[in-house]
């Protein structure tokens, strides 16, 4: 498990580089697993207030709508949050015939977290509640002050995916594991162009190309993942009656 | 950014303009002088509370911090 930790979220499009495994949750659906470390460089305190204020920027382009729904302090000094997103949600080509024609193209996300000022750590849980028979991502992230360096920031992040559509809940997990790991890439991106407005320098045309650069990767990935999660289907079809 | 509710961007964005200062310069330097933010973070909710019924948002019903996640063995 220690080893898990020490997995670098950058190092995302090398398979061998993060954590992965699968394994049988309580209801008898398959879980996949993973789980990375990422490193931002700022502050703890930098990154919190970033944290608040990352949307919109020129990686979140899927995000269209964001609310707080409940917020409290606790008598422990700790900052207690519920956030909603709206994003839109593509589901891949060689899904759609399995899916009900109607299907909303924007899904909700849950987002809770802990900010804890004297410990320096803040928890965020983040879950999709629309089409969750479909594929449910749960992703929680640990953000706490760097060990190996003090003014840089940690963020540990894990993450739970599963689908109980039958016969196709496999292709639907390599599918929604891919687009997770684009995803994490898009939101260190988005954190570290936050960052960098907040620190007063103007985001340059480098973090235009990169976003750019982000993109053309994102598209591999999720190119390289429509022919595993095909082949996957296809198999699936098979013993699929509907 | 946008509130699910048309009509209560304003509101979210005065209320995240008053979170963002206090957050920053009271809240993560252990000031506990009080939140200056409470009324407009009560009429903000109003508006968005009201969005989320009339949209049929499933946001109640699922405890903080979601349903509890298994480790897996390893």
């Amino acid at each position: 498990m220690e080893n898990s930790t020490k997995r670098k979220c950058t190092e995302l499009t090398n398979a061998a580089a993060s954590k992965e495994t699968a394994y049988v949750g309580i209801a008898g659906t398959m879980v996949k697993y993973f789980s990375c470390i990422g490193v931002l460089k700022s502050s703890w305190d930098q990154v919190f207030i970033a944290f608040w204020q990352r949307y919109p920027n020129p990686y979140s382009n899927h995000v269209l709508t964001e609310d707080i729904v409940f917020r409290e302090v606790t008598p422990d000094n700790r900052l207690i949050s519920r956030r909603l997103l709206t994003k839109t949600s593509r589901a891949p080509r060689w899904a759609e015939r399995y899916l009900p024609l109607q299907m909303s193209r924007c899904a909700y996300i849950m987002e809770d977290s802990i900010v804890d000022p004297q410990a320096r750590t803040m928890t965020t849980m983040t879950w999709n509640i629309s089409h969750a028979r479909l594929m449910s991502v749960a992703e929680r992230c640990v953000y706490g002050v760097n060990p190996e360096n003090g003014i840089w920031t940690q963020i540990k992040r894990e993450a739970w995916i599963s689908s109980s559509l039958y016969g196709l809940s496999r292709a639907f997990q390599e599918f929604g594991l891919a687009r997770f790991k684009s995803s994490v890439t898009k939101t260190m991106k988005g954190f570290e162009y936050v960052l960098a407005k907040m620190q007063g320098e103007t985001p340059s045309r480098t973090l235009a190309e990169t976003a750019k650069e982000a993109k053309e990767k994102a598209r591999e990935t999720a190119l390289a993942a429509t022919e595993k999660a095909k082949g996957l289907a296809s198999q699936a079809q098979k013993k699929q009656y509907v | 950014m946008n509130s699910v509710g048309e009509g209560c961007t304003d509101l979210k964005r005065e209320y995240d303009q008053c979170f963002n200062r206090w957050f920053a310069e009271k809240f993560l330097k252990g000031d506990r002088s009080g939140d200056p933010c409470t009324e407009m973070f009560k009429t903000y909710q109003v508006c968005v509370q009201k969005a989320i019924k009339d949209k049929d948002i499933p946001i109640d019903g699922v405890e903080f911090m979601g349903p509890n996640k298994e480790k897996p063995e390893s």
